[in-house]
C-alpha cells in the first residue's frame, strides 16, 4: 500500500539523472560474484523520485534463501548516498527474479570468470567455461552460494561452478 | 485471526520448521555435498517463510512481525504440517520427508500462482522454481537409495512406511482452507493430491519402492494439535531470543 501511494506521488527520474544512476549502481558488486555488478545481476527493478527529493530504489531478491539479498540492498543504498543521494529501498517481489534476467553482459562476465551461466534447460548439461567441452557431468546440486551448482568437464576434468537455472 | 491470516501462517509455519529441521544437518551430513544441499534447501525455506510471517503478521494486524511470530509462539500456535516436525532420523528418512514434502509443495505453488493475495501469488512465482529444484535433488536421492543395495532399499522402505502416513493431512481440507478457497486467496488440499499422487507414483516406481495404502491414521499439525515432537524443536530455536528478548545480530 505504502508502495502504490509512493507511486502516485513519485515520478521517474529524467534520462541523464537516471544515467547517472546506472552509472553509480553499474560499480555496486554482487557480493558473492563479485565480477557481476547489481545491475548485471537484474535485480534493480524501478528507480522513484519523490516531491521531497527522495529517491526510491526496487529490489528484487534473487534466491529466497540467499544470504546476499541483504549485503545487496545495503551496498546499494551505500554507494547511492555516498554520491549524495536520500535514497530508500523497497522489495519488489513480483514479478519473481529468475536467473534469465541476469543481463547478455552478466552471462559473458560470469563465463570469462569460470562460471557456466545458466539458460541451459535446468537438466541440461552446460559447456565447460574452461575449455568449451559440452562432455560435462554434474557433482552436486547445490554449490558454496545458493546461486551455484558444482559440475566436472569430462574433457579438461576441471571442476566447475554453474549458475543454477531458476 | 481471520481465516486468510491463518491459511498464510500455515504455510510459513510448515517452511519454518522444515527449514530448521534441515538445519539440524549443517555439519553433520553423510558428505559434503549433501551438508550443502540440505543447508541450502532450508534456506530457501527459510527465505519465503520470512516473507510469509511478515505477511502474516500484517494480515494480523496486531503488530507482530516475523520475529515474533517466529520465536515468541507456543506449541498449540504452531500451524505446520505433522509431517515437517518428524525427527531427521537418518538420512534417508530426512530425504524421505524431503521428498513428500517437494512433491506438495511443487503442486501447492503451481495452484497458487493465480492467488488473488499478490504475496502468496509471488512467492509461490518464486517457490515454483525452487520447489522444483528441491524435488529433483530429494527425488533423486529416493531414487538412487531405494533402487540401490539391499540395506538401503530396505531402510529408505521403512521411512516411507513411517512418514507416509503423515501425507494424508496434506489433503485433508478444513474451514480455514474452504474460506482461503472461496475467497480465491488459497486452494484446496484435496485439489493437490492428484499432482502428488503422480509425482510420487513416478520416483516411487523408479526407485522400486511401493506406494503405502492409505491409513486412517490422521494428524492435525495444521490446527495446532502437534506430534510430541515440535515441542523440543521450538524450545531450541526460541532459546536465545526468549533468554535475550529483541536479541540482533
Amino acid at each position: 500500500m505504502a508502495v502504490a501511494a509512493r507511486a502516485r506521488a513519485a515520478t521517474t527520474p529524467p534520462p541523464e539523472l537516471l544515467a547517472r544512476l546506472r552509472g553509480i549502481l553499474a560499480q555496486v558488486a554482487d557480493p558473492e560474484i563479485p565480477v557481476l555488478s547489481v545491475l548485471d545481476l537484474g535485480v534493480i527493478r524501478h528507480f522513484l523520485l519523490g516531491p521531497d527529493g527522495k529517491l526510491e530504489v526496487g529490489i528484487s531478491p534473487t534466491y529466497s534463501g540467499c544470504p546476499a539479498n541483504a549485503v545487496i540492498k545495503t551496498d546499494v543504498l551505500r554507494a547511492l548516498c555516498a554520491a549524495g543521494f536520500d535514497a530508500v529501498a523497497v522489495d519488489v517481489l513480483a514479478p519473481a527474479w529468475s536467473s534469465d534476467w541476469l543481463s547478455e553482459e552478466g552471462r559473458r562476465k560470469l563465463e570469462a570468470y569460470g562460471i557456466a551461466p545458466p539458460g541451459a534447460p535446468s537438466d541440461a548439461r552446460p559447456a565447460c567455461p574452461r575449455c568449451g567441452s559440452a562432455s560435462t557431468s554434474r557433482t552436486s546440486e547445490f554449490g558454496s552460494t545458493p546461486c551455484k551448482a558444482l559440475y566436472r568437464c569430462d574433457a579438461c576434468l576441471e571442476p566447475f561452478d554453474y549458475f543454477k537455472c531458476i | 485471526m481471520t481465516p486468510h491470516a491463518r491459511y498464510v501462517l500455515r504455510l510459513a509455519d510448515s517452511n519454518l520448521v522444515l527449514a530448521q529441521r534441515l538445519g539440524e544437518w549443517a555439519g553433520h551430513a553423510p558428505a559434503l555435498e549433501e551438508d550443502l544441499g540440505l543447508a541450502n534447501v532450508s534456506l530457501d525455506l527459510l527465505g519465503q517463510a520470512r516473507i510469509l510471517l511478515a505477511h502474516a503478521g500484517q494480515l494480523e494486524g496486531r503488530g507482530r512481525g516475523e520475529d515474533e511470530l517466529a520465536y515468541l509462539r507456543e506449541e498449540s500456535e504452531y500451524y505446520n504440517l505433522t509431517l515437517v516436525e518428524q525427527p531427521n532420523g537418518d538420512f534417508g528418512d530426512t530425504i524421505m520427508r524431503q521428498f513428500l514434502f517437494d512433491a506438495w509443495q511443487l503442486g501447492l505453488y503451481e495452484a497458487l500462482l493465480g492467488s488473488s493475495d499478490a504475496t502468496l501469488a509471488a512467492v509461490a512465482a518464486k517457490g515454483r522454481g525452487e520447489a522444483a529444484y528441491h524435488l529433483r535433488y530429494s527425488g533423486g536421492w529416493v531414487e538412487r537409495l531405494g533402487d540401490g543395495t539391499a540395506e538401503s532399499h530396505a531402510r529408505v522402505a521403512a521411512s516411507l512406511a513411517r512418514l507416509w502416513p503423515y501425507t494424508q493431512e496434506l489433503f485433508v481440507d478444513d474451514d480455514v482452507e474452504r474460506a482461503a478457497s472461496e475467497a480465491g486467496i488459497g486452494v484446496l488440499p484435496s485439489a493437490l493430491e492428484g499432482a502428488f499422487a503422480a509425482r510420487t507414483g513416478e520416483t516411487l516406481a523408479r526407485a522400486t519402492l511401493a506406494r503405502p495404502a492409505k491409513t486412517a491414521f490422521q494428524w492435525y499439525g495444521k490446527q495446532g494439535r502437534h506430534s510430541e515432537h515440535l515441542g523440543y524443536l521450538l524450545a531450541e530455536m526460541q532459546s536465545l531470543h526468549r533468554a535475550h528478548p529483541g536479541a540482533t545480530w
